[in-house]
């Protein structure tokens, strides 16, 4: 049961509050993108041991949307931000890439 | 025999005597009794059977790792299976009834596979894999039924359960789990450090073991008494909350702990008062105070009722003032078990011997068994214990170096051996969320690793063990250990005061190191540890272990499944370590190397009462009534779920004849709707308004049609596509102002429309002008269809709807018979239609106004069967039945709402892959069968060629069926491959056995395929 903070109400909250939506900042490819693209698009995930991006919504809460960027080993968040970006916030890199000095960066 | 004493028992109150049956025969104990201490007071010490063998089995235990004794406890709709007897409250008028033996708990036909095992290597690991492989029909006519008659771990409650549950939602700084002396001096440290502490026990007495290991003093008093000083101070302190009974299920990310609290399982009935509560407990920290477990020692028939664990039998005998034999043999691997050679001798009860595996005994314990005149023999063990349904004696020898029983065997005669193969920590909750263990070699145990321990959101470490549950088995460690904890988790949490509880002053007395022996092996018969229980729930003996090792299942986990070792309820509380002992021994590896197999959660059962809680019968799910629903209901509606809704399926009017049935009260609903003029509570259906400068851009992007060219007052359908290309969800979209949309999605799909809105304006398009606002509750809908349609609306007057003023895909705001409105002229029906939506508040009486004036028109209402059917008739499709989330618009033939021009919209590119084109993909046709009254069922599937015997090739299914009253024949709709191209072929659809139905492929539009009726 994580807990997660909303960056747009302030809330933390237990799991069951919000709901995930998967990696964050992929990169959508409309018409007019090959095939090879818009299956990566669509299907291909870097499901990674470690850091993380991903999308949650505050789902029974104030509705918005968010990332999170969160370690799948140990499940720790390292921050959450709004999801009106297309890459995380160069000080979160930078709170991740002090604790996790092996990580390969966003 | 197992007997009451005649005195002492310091958790029993011999003032008040308790009657409880137990298999149907009438016993008594006293308030304070477990129902295996009462049992154990009568001398009942068979208890059950096992699992495989049905071999008799006895209490080992005293607590929550007892294996053994699982009763069906109460009666009706409150009995419940697998209650372990040392977990269960001894209150008047229980009833408690042994379980897994039949036909009778003495005499049992499963025993004989006890007797076949011994001749024949069945039942050994790994038996079910290797024995109901081959042949399948033997596994469903041979061994299932005989298996599930005499296996199996009770039976499930046959009535609704008569009780209440609940939850409690937590929040606290300090979760302290075990209310043992660690425990409470963790709670104390938090406490007076400013922390709001939870601290739960799991049974209903504060202070673990120090209750019974009476010749240790704590601050110049007994450990009773200072439990109670301590409990006392803690019930004072407004920041601390204390729960007994309550025992800590599991903890999960985050901080995050469930706690199971048996309010009234000692109370059954009683008023006001939930029987379980469950705890949803966020805590910043957890102090994990859980104690340990002494473990069994592996000797051949080391699971004869009487062989117990040595500190459960001293339990026994100091909590509840029973003596579970007469005659006594201890056998240990340390210093602790001559507390029960003092216990029991103090009580009165004959010590044979204290057998030591340690070939040198002389600790200040074993001086002082010695000094009462107990016999101590060092280097010895118990080879075999003899007897059947009881203990009557115990065959013992001298150890030799490799830890085998040698040399000459001996007879002692007892009918209770007390064992103890030292203690591990109950490192439970710790391992749930990924704390790590170390493996101690002089303490021969695993503890938890502190700088590996669960960690929280901030990758912080935030449970902290203490006491014996880490590794700590003195009592001046447990009470320091506690205290440091308690200070650590409250500090993490913010709450520093420098308070540090006084230590008291602790006088107990010192302990040797124990020798390490997971496994008694003698020579002879029982050389191989078959008998050598290790799991007694799962019946897995030494023998299976060493068994699995050898056929290659070397890491613990795959030994663990292969054998079944602590899979049973229990989870191996008792025979994990054993068992990974006795694995690294044979696979030649350290312990450590083996590691542990992973703990889940729950610690002990918990109900599923527990887990429900409020969520059952009304309150399972909230259901969603329009504001005409209680007017249906006097209608006669009979209602049917669509999505979380109560809609009426039909209204069944009373006829001279009696109440209509469904099909007469729908057929008649089709047919006046089609004559006359039908009324349909049309309020469920999805509204999202969507507004701003760019909602038409946005409306485009979602929509595979065209909707900014939409011009204000009209109203176009639409049809959404996720981004695969495959149709969602469909509906009408009216522009009711220059940046304002009203989109109507179906009655089961708002809620995912809205939320698919969000999504991709506030994850793409977050530049975009628009607002979404979901007012499906806001609006009640009638829909008014049918010939008479444009009557009824001029009688009630206000609004000009003729066909010129509102044509037929338009929209209009007015007052209609005093009432603000909106009509929309569109048809789901294919009749002339409006539909007309108020303020929720005026639903009831716009639908009455519209009954009353149309009363003259022949106004009835319909329901969703009749608008299924219309809707059928007409070739519309409906979401989720010509749908499944494989489906395109040209799949469905829609390729018209699907637009050409526009250069985006989600789906598009998707739906310009290849095999979306390709040929053979299943299309929608209509279908006409050869008898009009045949009606092939939903779903049934069409086949290239009907065969017999062979398997038959599907090329489509059936996704919509009905009787159609307008015309007086079946019709159906179906998906089958290249469908469009089948026009005129005639399809068979196997239905049943020998029964074939054969259909003609035509247009899905049965009726006015023209559109007549809906544009006058
Ligand atoms: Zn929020």
């Amino acid at each position: 049961m994580l807990l997660l903070t909303c960056p747009h109400c302030g809330v933390s909250g237990d799991e069951t509050e919000f709901a995930p939506g998967g990696e964050a900042h992929l990169k959508r490819f409309g018409p007019g993108s090959s095939d090879g693209e818009f299956e990566t698009y669509l299907f291909y995930r870097r499901n990674p041991k470690g850091v993380h991006f991903e999308r949650w919504r505050h789902a029974f809460g104030c509705g918005k949307w968010f990332h999170a960027a969160r370690c799948t080993v140990t499940m720790e968040v390292f921050g959450t931000y709004p999801a009106d970006v297309t890459e995380p916030p160069a000080e979160l890199v930078e709170t991740i890439r002090a604790k996790r000095p092996e990580w390969e960066g966003f | 025999m197992a007997h009451r004493l005649p005195s002492g028992g310091l958790v029993i109150d011999r003032s008040k005597p308790v009657e409880f049956t137990f298999n149907g025969q009438k016993l008594k104990g006293f308030e304070g009794d477990t129902l295996a201490s009462a049992l154990l007071a009568n001398d009942q010490v068979l208890l059950g059977r096992s699992f495989k063998y049905h071999r008799p089995r006895g209490l080992i235990a005293s607590g929550a790792e007892e294996p053994n004794a699982l009763m069906g406890v109460g009666e009706g709709p409150r009995f419940e299976p697998n209650q372990r007897a040392t977990g269960v409250e001894l209150h008047q008028g229980l009833t408690a009834r042994t379980q897994n033996h039949w036909p009778s708990l003495g005499f049992d036909v499963g025993a004989l596979n006890s007797w076949i095992a011994s001749r024949a290597p069945v039942f050994s690991a790994g038996f079910y894999y290797k024995t109901f492989m081959f042949p399948r029909v033997a596994w469903k006519h041979v061994f299932e039924p005989v298996i599930r008659r005499a296996a199996g771990l009770g039976k499930p409650p046959k009535e609704a359960d008569a009780d209440e549950y609940e939850h409690f939602h937590v929040h606290c700084d300090v979760l302290v789990v075990g209310g043992g002396i660690a425990g409470l001096s963790a709670a104390r440290a938090a406490a007076a450090n400013g922390a709001r502490v939870l601290i739960c026990e799991q049974t209903p007495h504060w202070g673990g073991r120090a209750l019974v290991e009476t010749e240790t003093q704590i601050g110049g008093m007994s450990g009773a008494d200072w439990v109670r000083g301590e409990v006392t101070a803690l019930s004072g302190m407004e920041n601390v909350t204390m729960r007994t009974r309550c025992m800590t299920s599991g903890l999960y990310d985050h901080g995050y702990a469930l706690l199971y609290e048996r309010v009234a399982d000692h109370v059954p009935g009683a008023e006001g008062t939930p029987r379980h509560r469950l705890w949803r407990v966020r805590a910043g920290r957890i102090v994990v105070a859980t104690g340990a477990l002494e473990r069994p020692i592996p000797f051949a028939n080391n699971d004869v009722p009487g062989v117990m664990l040595a500190s459960a039998v001293r339990d026994y005998v100091r909590l509840w003032g029973v003596a579970p034999g007469e005659k006594a043999v201890v056998f240990t691997t340390n210093d602790d078990a001559y507390r029960t050679a003092l216990a029991l001798h103090e009580a009165g009860v004959a010590v044979a011997a204290v057998l030591d595996a340690r070939a040198e005994v002389k600790g200040e314990l074993p001086a002082r068994a010695r000094a009462a005149g107990i016999e101590v023999r060092a280097g010895y063990g118990v080879a075999k214990v003899k007897g059947g349904k009881r203990v009557k004696g115990v065959e013992i020898g001298r150890l030799t170096g490799m830890g085998q029983v040698g040399g000459r065997r001996e007879e002692l005669a007892c009918d209770l051996v007390a064992m103890s193969g030292g203690w591990s920590p109950v490192v439970h909750l710790w391992s749930h969320c990924g704390g790590k263990l170390t493996w101690d070699a002089e303490a021969a145990m695993f503890r938890p690793d502190p700088e590996r321990g669960p960690t929280g959101h901030d990758g912080a470490v935030n449970t902290l063990a203490c006491g014996a549950a880490n590794g700590y088995l003195h009592t001046d460690l447990c009470l320091s250990d506690g205290r440091v904890a308690g200070m650590s988790a409250a500090s993490a949490t913010g709450h520093s005061r420098g308070e540090m509880p006084e230590a008291p002053e602790v006088q107990a007395i010192p302990q040797a190191h124990p020798r390490p022996l997971w496994f008694m092996p003698a020579r002879g018969k029982y050389a191989h540890g078959t008998k050598h229980f290790l799991d007694y729930q799962n019946d897995v003996t030494a023998a299976d272990v060493q068994l699995a090792a050898r056929e290659g299942y070397e890491s613990v986990e795959h030994a663990k499944r292969y054998t079944t070792l602590g899979m049973a309820t229990d989870q191996g509380k008792t025979s994990n370590i054993n068992g990974l002992a006795i694995l690294a021994d044979q696979i030649g590896a350290e312990i450590p190397q083996v590691g542990t197999t992973t703990f889940r959660p729950p610690y002990t059962p918990i109900s599923f009462g527990a887990i429900t809680g409020r969520a059952r019968g009304p309150l399972f799910k909230a259901v969603r009534k329009t504001p005409m629903h209680d007017r249906h209901a006097a209608n006669g509606a009979d209602f049917e779920p669509v999505g979380d809704w109560e809609r009426p399926y039909c209204f069944r009017r009373m006829t001279p004849e009696g109440r209509e049935s469904r099909a007469q009260a729908v057929t008649r609903e089709i047919l006046n709707a089609r004559q006359k003029v039908g009324l349909l509570d049309a309020s469920t259906l999805g509204k999202i308004v969507v507004k701003g400068p760019d909602a038409g851009k946005f409306l485009d992007l979602v929509y595979t049609n065209m909707m900014s060219t939409l011009k204000p007052g009209r109203c176009r359908y639409g049809l959404m596509c996720n981004e695969n290309g495959f149709l969602f969800d469909d509906g009408v979209v009216v522009r009711t102002g220059e940046d304002e949309f009203l989109c109507h999605t179906t009655s089961g799909g708002a809620d995912r429309v809205h939320a698919h809105m969000e999504e991709w304006l506030q994850t793409e398009w977050w530049d975009f002008q628009v607002y979404t606002q979901q007012v499906t509750d806001q609006w009640a809908q009638v829909a008014v269809a049918g010939p008479n349609a444009r009557k009824v609306l001029e009688k009630l007057g206000g609004v000009d709807v003729s066909d010129a003023a509102l044509p037929f895909m338009s929209y209009v705001e007015g007052t209609l018979g005093g009432l603000p409105a909106r009509i929309f002229r569109i048809s789901f029906s294919g009749e002339l239609s409006y539909e007309v939506a108020v303020p929720a508040n005026l639903g009831l009486a716009l639908w009455e106004k519209l009954a009353e004036a149309g009363e003259e028109f022949g106004a009835m209402p319909y329901g969703t069967e009749a608008l299924h059917v219309m809707r059928a008739e007409k070739g519309f499709i409906m979401i989720g039945d010509e749908t499944d989330g494989t489906v395109t618009p040209q799949d469905l033939a829609l390729g018209w709402a699907v637009s050409k021009k526009k250069a985006d919209f989600i789906g598009k590119r998707a739906q310009e892959r290849a095999f979306l084109a390709a040929k053979g993909r299943k299309q929608l046709v209509g279908l006409a069968t050869e008898d009009p009254a045949e009606v092939l069922p939903d779903g049934a599937h069409a086949v290239k060629e009907v065969k017999a015997k062979s398997r038959m090739i599907t090329i489509g299914h059936v996704t919509s069926s009905y009787f159609s009253p307008t015309l007086g024949r079946s019709i159906a709709m179906a998906l089958i491959e290249g469908g469009s191209e089948r026009m005129g072929e005639v399809l068979s659809f196997p239905v049943a056995k020998d029964k074939v139905v054969k259909a003609t492929v035509v247009d899905p539009v049965f009726y006015d395929k023209e559109g007549e009726r809906q544009n006058v």
